[in-house]
């Protein structure tokens, strides 16, 4: 089944700005799906007319099975939304902030309470159920829109860049709490992100969004393979010579001090470029990957860099 | 089930709207309480004392029921107008709008938290005219519904100039533009009945001569309209205005992009 289908959506904004232009995409129930895009490219917009806070122009999305259009109430009620900004009253206690929002989903206070506290305390904001909201730190706030997008058990949570601002160590908190949501509990997840190492890390399937429009979609290791080359940094014993850097040329290096950047693939292997750097009397003391390689292809997809 | 669903989300609203109104009470209610004082103390002592009986009644007995009435139309008008506003300005309003709560349920629960602030104060500035004047409950339906009427139309009136508001101003321009004027022309301090007859006319066009006319019938027996027709042209208004303000939130004019 179908966790989300987007048939052909477009939204032209009231001063005429197309955000949109024909999306269409699906996720498979259960998936973790990263839908990425440069700033502006639509990712918002399309995640605001699926919460509900946008409306389309055209087209159609059904949420398992359930239109938007024809019982909206019945979609609502699948997904849990996690903005990208704060949208919680400031003044408001960090535990009343999350049971009414389960009570605007029909769960009585009573009720909500056990989730409440479940998530809390797993996000680490248990203690601060009795504080304020703007007390919070600005990794607090993002945990306690996860915990708020989730008290009512959503099978479909769309979390529009949650870490944004957040710093590694909680990020990767973040990372293996979704983790084990994703694959514990079965919850489908949409997630935009502009850390494309947490989208790679995370997501099984991706969409790439530009300017309106769906570039690429599919698996992130499928559209992975397609890329072809790979920068190699070697931490070398001394600085190589113009001659060795010649006899490198179509490896394109770059070097830095003592450490040489390459570019290998199939044509110039790596172990090709190594047997070159040792016919030059120079030894490799060690080497590490340093391609980005989905950066490199949002970069080419999004055509801002011929790779 | 969605009856269930519905209840509790509007039980939501209801507790967060009424919760915030109490916190801030002196805020809420007790300006309204402190500016009624001053007007009877003001024109029910110092100068009523020097005007003339209307139908019977002391100065300070005619005003008290078109004050009280002020203070219910206006206070509910700016609960809901300031309370949906700041709702759409800090964003929180998402929270209701991405969940499946029902358009008319959401506007029940934020009018009902301008009915609640609108009956309130208009029981308040009641307790305190009782210190200044002695009041016979002639009609208390009349009392009961009228005042739930009247707080009924503004809070809806002020739902409706929070959707449209775009900035701080935008809030405050219906509430000193429109709505004092109108109260104070409706016929709080003078019978509309004493004015010529020109102005009689405009007047009836002034829905505050309805709703003061009606709650000053329910305390004192008197009134400047015909009861039954100040009941319809409320209720009119009650149901124009609730459909109006659901078609805005349906057509997201205001709320959604």
């Amino acid at each position: 089944m179908k966790a989300l289908e987007v048939k052909n959506v477009r939204k032209t904004y009231a001063g005429g700005v197309e955000a949109l232009k024909g999306v269409s995409l699906s996720l498979e129930e259960g998936d973790f799906f990263a839908l990425l895009g440069p700033n502006g490219a639509g990712k918002t917009t399309l995640i605001n007319i699926l919460s509900g806070l946008v409306n389309k122009t055209s087209g159609e999305l059904l949420v398992h099975g359930v239109s938007i259009d024809q019982d909206a109430a019945q979609a609502k009620l699948q997904i849990g939304v996690v903005p990208q900004e704060f949208n919680f009253g400031i003044f408001e206690k960090v535990i009343d902030i999350v049971l009414d929002q389960a009570g605007y989903y029909g769960i009585s206070r009573r009720q909500a309470y056990p989730n409440a506290k479940k998530y809390l305390t797993q996000l680490g904001l248990w203690e601060k159920r009795d504080v304020q909201a703007r007390e919070l730190s600005g990794g607090m706030k993002r945990r306690l829109m996860i915990v708020r997008g989730l008290v009512h058990n959503p099978k479909f949570l769309i979390l529009d860049e949650p870490t944004a601002g957040v710093d590694i160590e909680l990020r990767r908190g973040m990372w293996d709490f979704l983790r084990e949501l994703n694959r514990d509990k079965g919850v489908t997840i949409l997630l935009t992100t502009h850390y494309l190492e947490e989208a790679e890390e995370l997501c099984r399937h991706m969409a790439l969004i530009n300017q309106g429009k769906i570039v690429s979609s599919g698996l992130i290791k499928d559209l992975l393979a397609s890329m072809e080359d790979e920068s190699v940094t070697l931490d070398l014993s001394q600085t190589p010579a113009k001659e060795t850097l010649l006899d490198l040329a179509p490896f394109h290096p770059r070097v830095t001090e003592r450490s040489l950047e390459v570019t290998v693939n199939k044509q110039n292997s790596l172990s090709q470029a190594i047997q070159r750097l040792s016919g030059a009397g120079l030894e490799v003391l060690s080497l590490r990957n340093t391609s980005n390689r989905l950066e490199e292809y949002f970069l080419r997809m999004t055509q801002k860099k011929d790779v | 089930m969605n009856f269930q669903r519905n209840l509790i989300a509007y039980q939501t609203i209801v507790y967060k709207e009424v919760k915030r109104m109490l916190r801030v009470w002196t805020q809420t209610l007790l300006p309204p309480v402190v500016t009624m004082t001053l007007y009877f103390v003001v024109f029910g002592k110092f100068i009523g004392s020097q005007v003339a009986n209307i139908d019977g009644f002391t100065y300070m007995q005619f005003i008290v029921p078109g004050l009280v009435m002020m203070s219910v139309v206006m206070n509910a008008f700016m609960h809901t107008v300031s309370s949906f506003y700041f709702a759409k300005f800090q964003k929180t309003i998402e929270e209701i709008l991405v969940s499946p709560t029902p358009y008319w349920v959401v506007i029940a629960g934020y009018i009902t938290g301008g009915v609640v602030r609108g009956l309130l104060t208009g029981s308040l500035v009641l307790g305190v005219a009782l210190f200044f004047t002695r009041i016979h409950f002639a009609h208390w339906p009349s009392v009961l519904l009228f005042a739930f009427l009247a707080a009924l139309l503004f809070s809806l009136f002020g739902l409706i100039n929070a959707v449209f508001a775009k900035n701080f101003d935008g809030v405050f321009i219906i509430p000193n533009f429109v709505l004092t004027p109108l109260t104070y022309l409706g016929g709080v301090f003078y019978s509309v009945k004493l004015l010529p007859e020109f102005w009689q006319a405009v007047s009836l066009w002034n829905p505050m001569v309805y709703i003061i006319g009606g709650f000053r019938y329910g305390i004192l027996g008197v009134a400047d309209t015909d009861m039954r027709l100040a009941f319809g042209i409320l209720s009119t208004f009650v149901v124009m205005a609730f459909t109006a303000t659901w078609w805005l939130f349906y057509t997201g004019k205001g709320l959604r992009a």
